[in-house]
């Protein structure tokens, strides 16, 4: 996938991260910042590059605000706001394929 | 990813809690309160403009969390919107082990969901009849056609009022003495019995009258109901306790369930027990009350 155009999925509540995408031309920018950076930093970062190489997407800048999100919510935060920069968000979505 | 054990279509449900399934917060440990079920809601309690993005965290909850032996039912939006067909691809895909339908009306509209789950369980590559359906009813029209919809699918394990919709289109509000409902809370409970289903009532939204919740859930009790929808953890631990059977209440069934095998293989038909007729029309009664039990932890011996 292609990031399109601007995007955002998530929250700044606690347990959630708000991901925001934007199309680019330089691969992948990531800017991460999280209330547990010292000791989860390397992690979340190594999550958003998986989720997003999953997804096929190869640049774009892609912007991380986290407030302890688990794994899993990462994944669900990136995932969204891809799909939504893509106008593909509502339906159609390729559960257990890109998205796992 | 975690695999859920098949979903059983019958099996205690004393205490139902409903979470919003966009807030990560609520359900990466919803397992830890004890109820015997969670609902994730994909419906009211998600923004219109944020029902994608609940989906994706839905996935990555049911896929990833492991909720043990908590049964995990998801809410979908209703058949009149633009949601309810993803909704159900992403409950499917995930594993959930039940979808509860809102606003059922019709036993066109449990087959119209039915059907959705069918093709998406094909589309996913899972066991065709695994994923369970509960209807919500909340108008009129869903308590007036209660027993088509309670018999219209061998998914279908339940049926739930809710009462913030029924009450509105009722033009009524709530009553300390269930007056308001009565009668919906009565005929949803005969037409589930009569389809062979479980029955479930509303959730109780002032959370600061435990006194009024109490009141409410005994008479779920007395009325026959399986159990209650919740909304918050606090209210799970009372209705565990209304709903356990009393120690004379297992006794008795233990008497009752043994003294029923020992006379039948006898020959014998009729008895009594502590000085009460037993026949076989008391036995599934009896035999529910030690099941119950057992779950509760009162009982531990090997009749059920």
């Amino acid at each position: 996938m292609q990031i399109e155009k601007n995007a955002v999925a998530g929250t700044l509540e606690s347990s959630d991260a708000m991901v925001t995408v934007e199309p680019g031309a330089n691969g992948i920018e990531l800017e991460i910042s999280s209330s547990v950076m010292n000791q989860y930093g390397r992690q979340i970062r190594a999550t958003v590059l998986e989720t997003l190489s999953r997804l096929g997407v190869s640049e774009g800048k892609v912007t991380v605000v986290d407030k302890g999100a688990l794994d899993c919510t990462l994944k669900a935060r990136v995932e969204c706001a891809v799909f939504r920069s893509c106008d593909k968000s509502a339906a159609g979505i390729p559960w257990g394929g890109a998205i796992k | 990813m975690i695999k859920r054990p098949t979903p059983e279509r019958f099996r205690l449900r004393r205490t139902m809690m409903f979470m919003n399934a966009q807030k990560p917060g609520l359900i990466k440990d919803a397992y830890i309160y004890g109820c015997d079920s969670i609902m994730l809601d994909l419906e009211d309690a998600v923004a219109e403009n944020q029902k994608d993005a609940a989906r994706f965290s839905l996935y990555h909850a049911l896929t990833t969390i492991d909720y043990g032996s908590t049964e995990v039912i998801v809410r979908i939006n209703g058949l009149d919107t633009p949601h309810w067909q993803e909704d159900i691809r992403v409950c499917v895909a995930g594993g959930a082990d039940g979808i509860r339908i809102a606003k059922c009306e019709s036993a066109q509209d449990v087959k119209t969901v039915e059907a959705a789950v069918l093709a998406a369980e094909k589309e996913f590559g899972v066991e065709e009849g695994r994923t369970l359906l509960m209807a919500a009813l909340e108008s009129p029209k869903g308590i007036l056609n209660a027993y088509e919809i309670c018999a219209a699918s061998d998914r279908m394990f339940g049926v739930a009022i809710s009462g913030g919709d029924f009450r509105k289109c009722m033009q009524t509000k709530f009553q300390r003495d269930g007056v308001d409902m009565l009668v919906a809370r009565g005929q949803m409970l005969i037409a589930a019995r009569a389809a062979g289903i479980q029955c479930f009532d509303t959730v109780f939204t002032d959370l600061d009258d435990m006194e009024g919740f109490e009141a409410e859930v005994r008479q779920n009790k007395a009325m026959g109901f399986d159990g209650k929808s919740l909304i918050n953890p606090k209210q799970i631990r009372l209705v565990h306790e209304i709903f356990a059977p009393t120690e004379k209440e297992v006794l008795q069934a233990e008497a009752m369930v043994r003294a029923f095998r020992e006379a039948a293989a006898a020959g014998i038909g009729v008895f009594t027990v502590n000085g009460k007729m037993v026949d076989v029309a008391f036995i599934p009664g009896a035999e529910r009350t030690l099941k119950l039990a057992k779950a509760c932890g009162m009982y531990e011996g090997d009749l059920v």
